[in-house]
């Protein structure tokens, strides 16, 4: 097996994503099937090979440092569940979880 | 007339010689959308107020854009202000962005009619615009079937006259295989071609927003249209934008074709097959040179593909956790717990399943021998088509293995919808421009596509062949019959 329900859960709570017992059931077995099926990648021998993150020949792209117009706070912010004083308002952050 | 089945190019000439308003079209798309979206669904935001609105604010000046008074739909992941842009997710319920995409703005600026929103898979995630939280769209040549996907909803609109052309994005396919399926036309250009600011990121090094047209001319158009640098997208190529639709009117006599082996697998569709071989003999016929070719690495790029899209996506996605825009849950005990209880309740099925396949790619322990494997197999993927193209002007393939299938026939099933992208993340994975159009269809009726591939920022030569191709047959004028 290539990924199994300990590994899955584990996963999940990197991405911070809640998973009910079903969604954990099976979504571990499509992700072990599909990572049987890339498997085949181990066929080749890639040693020598530069990755490949993107196509374009460009490296570092550089403007001038200079002061231009922004988003305002209010256009920032105006999706917010949540928001106060023009801040993004969320729950305590410094809390010790159960 | 009804000028909702016209194409862009048709009207713009109308237009000119004053015999229509841009409010005639708006009224026949209008009366057309009440007609069959009930029975489509292709759409996910549409407001008949605020498109006879827009059409009365047009500037009425000497002074008109290229594309005064054409109406467009935008694909639901393409940023417009003030407007609401979901990704078809309900992650982004309400969300209306404070700004434009470029290509927004761009096509504004052009005096076009911003239309509304099509639906599409949830984060384009997807091959059938089966996941969306709105529902499936469907192909408006069979209900019971999928209009392919992403961007299933702008295809299905195009195909079935809700629209005169529209914007879609594709990752891995998204323009070109729901294109193929709905019998249109769908063009992805180089990664780099057109800017990607506003496009509500999937796959960063993947995604390009493209036309789904009804013919290669509005393609041209269209593709004219966004085109060019952006500094707002530090990706976007600074090259010049060749007249797209003076390029392609040259004849094709002498130039030479590949056609790779590797996508005449077995298991595909008999019809799908023979369709291809016919248009072959077409392209010859009408001077081009047509010869066997190899892309030894094709039967990998499914794999890399579900790697480094689904570890792009992961990155990109953290950024829906409840607190900048969109849902939150409610009940909460503490930050972690609202991002996890939000994701829980936002994330659609396949979301979920994407996000956590590719942090599992990313994370420690695994990274080497998925991510970072992968990226080294695209290095190969790409040499395949540097090679090619040493030899060859252009590739073609068929767009899809298959026509289109049944809706709920592969959703249960992941990595089998996954292989029906098999001809065409390829070209996302190079980076290169493809284009589907149609070239026959199957005894039941359902369109199939032809598609063109190209070197980097040559879209002028696959517009070229498309353009002859479609000019010698007849595919492009059938219309589907059943709304």
């Amino acid at each position: 097996m290539a990924i199994n329900k300990d590994t899955v859960k584990y996963t999940a709570n990197l991405a911070r994503i809640e998973l009910s017992d079903e969604e954990l059931d099976h979504f571990t077995g499509q992700l072990d099937k599909i990572l049987a099926y890339v498997d085949k990648l181990n066929t080749l021998n890639v040693a020598d090979l530069k990755p490949t993150s993107h196509v374009l020949k460009m490296k570092n792209v550089y403007r001038e440092d200079a002061v231009k117009n922004s988003l305002p706070v209010s256009g920032a912010i105006k999706n917010a569940p949540l928001a106060e004083n023009n801040l993004f308002k969320v729950p305590k952050i410094i809390d010790i979880e159960a | 007339m009804e000028l909702n089945t016209l194409t862009a190019h048709n009207l713009m000439e109308l237009l000119k010689k004053g015999d229509i308003c841009p409010i005639d079209i708006c009224n026949n798309i209008i009366n057309k959308i009440e007609k069959t979206e009930k029975s489509l669904c292709a759409l996910a935001h549409f407001d008949k107020e605020k498109v006879l609105e827009r059409c009365s604010n047009l500037s009425k000046g000497a002074e008109k854009g290229a594309l005064w008074g054409i109406p467009i739909f935008i694909k639901d992941n393409i940023c417009v202000e003030d407007e609401l842009t979901t990704c078809s997710s309900k992650i982004l319920k309400g969300f209306k962005p404070p700004y434009n995409a470029t290509v927004i703005d761009k096509l504004t600026g052009l005096d076009a009619i911003l239309m509304g929103k099509t639906n599409m898979d949830e984060f384009a995630f997807g091959s059938s615009t089966e996941t969306s939280c709105y529902g499936p769209t469907r192909n408006p040549w069979d209900l019971e079937r999928i209009p392919g996907g992403s961007s299933g909803g702008s295809a299905a609109a195009v195909a079935g006259d809700e629209a005169i052309f529209a914007l879609g994005s594709d990752t891995g396919g998204s323009i070109r295989q729901p294109a193929g399926v709905c019998g249109v036309v769908g063009l992805k250009p180089t990664y780099g071609r057109v800017s990607r600011y506003g496009l509500i990121a999937f796959a960063s090094s993947l995604d390009q927003i493209g036309p789904i047209t009804k013919d290669v001319e509005d393609a041209a158009i269209l593709l004219k249209a966004i085109s060019g640098h952006d500094e707002m997208d530090s990706t976007s190529a600074d090259m010049p934008v060749p007249d797209y639709l003076s390029g392609m009117k040259k004849s094709i006599k002498g130039l030479k074709i590949g056609v790779p082996e590797e996508y005449f697998i077995e298991g595909m569709d008999k019809e799908v097959k023979n369709s291809i071989k016919v248009a072959i003999e077409k392209l010859e016929k009408l001077g081009a040179v047509c010869e066997d070719t190899s892309l030894p690495h094709t039967e990998y790029a499914v794999s890399v593909y579900y790697l480094v899209a689904t570890a792009e996506a992961s990155s990109n996605l953290a950024r829906f956790d409840g607190v900048q825009y969109g849902l939150r849950a409610d009940n909460i005990k503490s930050m972690i717990d609202m991002y996890k209880k939000t994701r829980k309740q936002g994330f659609g099925d396949e979301a979920k399943r994407r996000i956590i396949l590719g942090t599992f790619a990313l994370s420690s322990g695994y990274y080497d021998a998925y991510y970072s494997k992968a990226l080294k197999v695209r290095t190969l993927i790409k040499m395949d088509f540097d090679k090619a193209f040493q030899k060859f002007d252009a590739i073609v393939t068929p767009t899809s293995p298959t026509a289109a299938f049944k809706i709920g026939e592969k959703i249960s099933d992941p990595l089998t919808m996954y292989l029906s992208d098999i001809f065409t993340i390829s070209a996302n994975l190079a980076g290169i421009p493809g284009i589907s159009i149609p070239c026959g269809f199957t005894k039941n009726n359902l369109p199939i596509g032809l598609q063109i591939l190209g070197k980097p920022f040559d879209e002028e030569t696959i517009l070229r062949i498309a353009y002859n191709y479609e000019q010698n047959t007849d595919w492009h004028r059938i219309k589907p019959r059943l709304i």
